[in-house]
């Protein structure tokens, strides 16, 4: 067993953004063990300040390319709340469907692009073509209808063109709608087949269990009661497993749950609400939601062992596959419920007024918020975003320092390569450098 | 022949940008056969400082980053600039609007004049260093992409329209944004994504940035008509064109 151990991974890979790995043990004696992100802060709410209220979700949309959907939605339900706008259902459910897409697209990418590789003992997804020709093509067929999803909804993959403040400015037709069933119909299978490829080496995500708590959205609006959608990415109240129903926050009180703090012995601004840190991400929904995933989801949850007693971060990745079905699921019941009411013609008018507006979402990684103010013409004065990889590094750090003492013995190859897991599990954007400060830990 | 090694580098962006060239999904799989990819952070662990074509996407907002970035260039044959942050500083560049001390005052607060949290005005790549090829938009066309990346293997110019977005939105058949008394871009902006944002009900932001020669006249022309002014159109450019 090597006493030594110097592990220092600049610029870690297959994860959106910049971070970095240190660790340092001497003799035994961990030294050093940080979680350093080195992105360029990019200062958007800086930037939005003097914008109308109808480019916010524009500019915001660019915070994130992976989550670009997610950025401009709950910005454009931030803008609303501040302006006092009401949507139409149809609007709502056609905001659903964009937003499910895009859980879809990231999911898949993030399991079947950049986790699979890992479970396989590859450096990319490139060498698993030759090696699992199959099981890629039918990642690839998954990843391509969830994008064609996207393209239709959004009006594009990336940078939806199809959101305004008070509606959309334009909706899919009914026979789009149709044709888009299919697709979804014809991926369910290969989904399925996805599942069960990882399934097969899912032997080699490390057994590794810390206890924290998880912080999610809960569905709120009737208008989703008793449907799939009541597994919420969209509307309701904040929730955790700490909170159990008894405590749910507002989303206008957000501010109170991420609680932005500056640990004493470092520069990073870190988030917590009744403990030092928390998780959010797929993992989290599914603890406080599972009861309303659909029959596919659940088949997938059995299929896998998952449960909400689960405390393996690196079984936010299995949560991934079970959202990727549910929301597959959730898709084909909302588009049949607009082809049932079919799809009308919606035009939007807005008078700008002054105000303050919160909003929540969640994206692919984990809750969003985001919340701006207006003048009485609408021009932007304020904004503040706190996004997912941004509430999980303090978590992240944690799980570090309960890992490395576990996993030291393995040798500083193995140590590297679980630690490099454990951050991908997360599904970090890191790009999202809204509030990010460079992390230094100091031991 | 050896296959051509490309490196893909990213700077201060979304990333968007790199996720078009994985949405290009079985398409980018024939590009693997005729070049060689020796590093991609956001896709694979294999770095290298050997390569003969460096992509770059991003904007430069720190000097650690235009030294970074002048190293690459030193080690390519072919630098292509990709995206708007990387061909133009794309909406990074909004950051320049105003005082840098006092930006980083509103983000961060008391904490902002921390050296870390360092910030210069945004640069493109070629205001930092020689850029061969730009691809444009935010985020690019991922199709104009292989196709720009397959002439340059075969050693023939790519083809990057210089005629405003109106030609593709007019081919589209949309009713004209100025119709519905909103200012577009379109008449000066490069044309290129076949009018994406226009089809959808949205203005042309300018992502693509100004067409190499822009018709003054016919835009002026086209203000005139709807009773407007340069200066509203100049107004509209601040998205993604801030000097």
């Amino acid at each position: 067993m090597s006493k030594n151990i110097n592990i220092n991974v600049h610029h870690l890979t297959r994860v959106e953004g910049h971070g970095n790995i240190a660790v340092n043990i001497n003799d035994g004696t961990i030294e050093k063990c940080e979680w350093q992100v080195p992105e360029a802060p990019r200062f958007f709410e800086a930037m939005v300040r003097g914008r109308r209220y109808d480019d916010i979700q524009t500019i915001v949309s660019r915070i994130c390319g992976i989550c670009s959907i997610s950025h401009s939605l709950v910005a454009t339900k931030a803008v609303e709340d501040a302006l006092g706008l009401e949507v139409t259902e149809q609007a709502d459910m056609v905001r659903h469907l964009m937003h499910y897409s895009e859980q879809l697209q990231s999911h898949v990418l993030h399991v079947g692009y950049l986790v699979a590789p890992d479970l396989f003992g590859e450096k990319s997804v490139v060498p698993l073509v030759p090696k699992a020709t199959e099981a890629v093509l039918k990642i690839v067929k998954c990843h391509r209808v969830a994008n064609q999803m996207s393209a239709l909804l959004a009006g594009r993959i990336t940078h939806p063109i199809t959101l305004t403040p008070g509606g959309m400015t334009r909706v899919p037709t009914e026979e789009e709608l149709k044709n888009l069933k299919a697709a979804l119909e014809d991926c369910v299978p290969d989904l399925v087949d996805v599942c069960k490829v990882v399934l097969s080496v899912a032997g080699n995500l490390p057994n590794f269990q810390r206890e924290t708590e998880y912080v999610s959205l809960k569905q709120t609006n009737p208008l989703y009661k008793g449907t799939l959608s009541e597994y919420s990415f969209y509307h309701g109240d904040i929730t955790s497993t700490d909170v159990n129903g008894d405590g749910d926050m507002p989303v206008n009180k957000w501010e109170s749950v991420a609680n932005e703090y500056v640990v004493p012995q470092s520069t990073a601004k870190w988030c917590k609400w009744h403990r030092d840190s928390y998780f959010a991400g797929a993992i989290s929904r599914y603890k406080n939601q599972s009861q309303f995933l659909s029959p596919l989801a659940k088949a997938v949850e059995k299929m896998f062992g998952l449960t909400t007693a689960a405390v393996n971060p690196f079984m936010n990745n299995v949560a991934q596959l079970v959202e990727a079905a549910h929301v597959v699921e959730a898709s084909l019941e909302l588009i049949d419920k607009l082809l049932t009411k079919g799809i009308k013609q919606e035009t939007v008018k807005v008078t700008p007024k002054a105000g303050r507006g919160y909003a929540a979402i969640e994206a692919p990684r984990g809750i969003l918020f985001h919340a701006y103010e207006f003048d009485k013409n609408g021009e932007c004065t304020w904004g503040n975003c706190c996004i997912p990889t941004n509430q999980n590094h303090a978590n992240i750090q944690k799980d570090f320092e309960k890992l490395v003492p576990q996993f030291m013995g393995e040798g500083e190859d193995a140590l590297r390569q679980k630690m490099e897991m454990l951050v991908r599990a997360y599904d970090p954007c890191i790009s999202c450098s809204t509030h990010m400060l460079n992390v230094e830990f100091v031991k | 022949m050896s296959k051509p090694r490309v490196a893909i580098f990213d700077f201060a962006c979304c990333e968007g940008c790199q996720l078009q060239i994985v949405n290009l999904e079985e398409e980018i799989l024939n590009l693997i056969d005729v070049v060689d990819v020796v590093e991609w952070r956001e896709a694979m662990s294999e770095q290298s400082h050997e390569y003969d074509i460096a992509i770059i996407e991003g904007s430069i907002t720190r000097e650690e980053d235009a030294k970074r970035l002048e190293v690459i260039r030193s080690r390519a044959k072919i630098l292509i600039a990709l995206g708007a942050c990387a061909t133009m500083g794309g909406v990074n560049k909004m950051k320049n609007n105003f005082d840098l001390d006092e930006v980083r005052q509103c983000v961060y607060g008391k904490d902002g004049q921390m050296p870390h949290l360092n910030t210069e005005k945004t640069r493109a790549c070629d205001e930092v260093v020689t850029v061969d090829f730009k691809i444009h938009g935010c985020p690019i066309n991922g199709a104009e992409f292989a196709q720009i990346i397959r002439s340059l293997l075969v050693g023939k110019a790519p083809f990057v329209p210089d005629y405003p977005v109106c030609v593709e939105c007019k081919a589209k058949e949309n009713i004209c944004r100025y119709e519905y008394n909103e200012i577009c871009l379109g008449p000066i902006i490069r044309a290129g994504c076949d009018a994406p944002c226009p089809s959808a009900g949205w203005r042309c932001f300018g992502c693509r940035g100004m067409v190499d020669n822009p018709n003054v006249e016919a835009a002026q022309e086209v203000m005139d008509k709807y009773g407007l002014t340069v200066e509203d159109l100049k107004q509209k450019m601040v998205l993604f064109n801030t000097k």
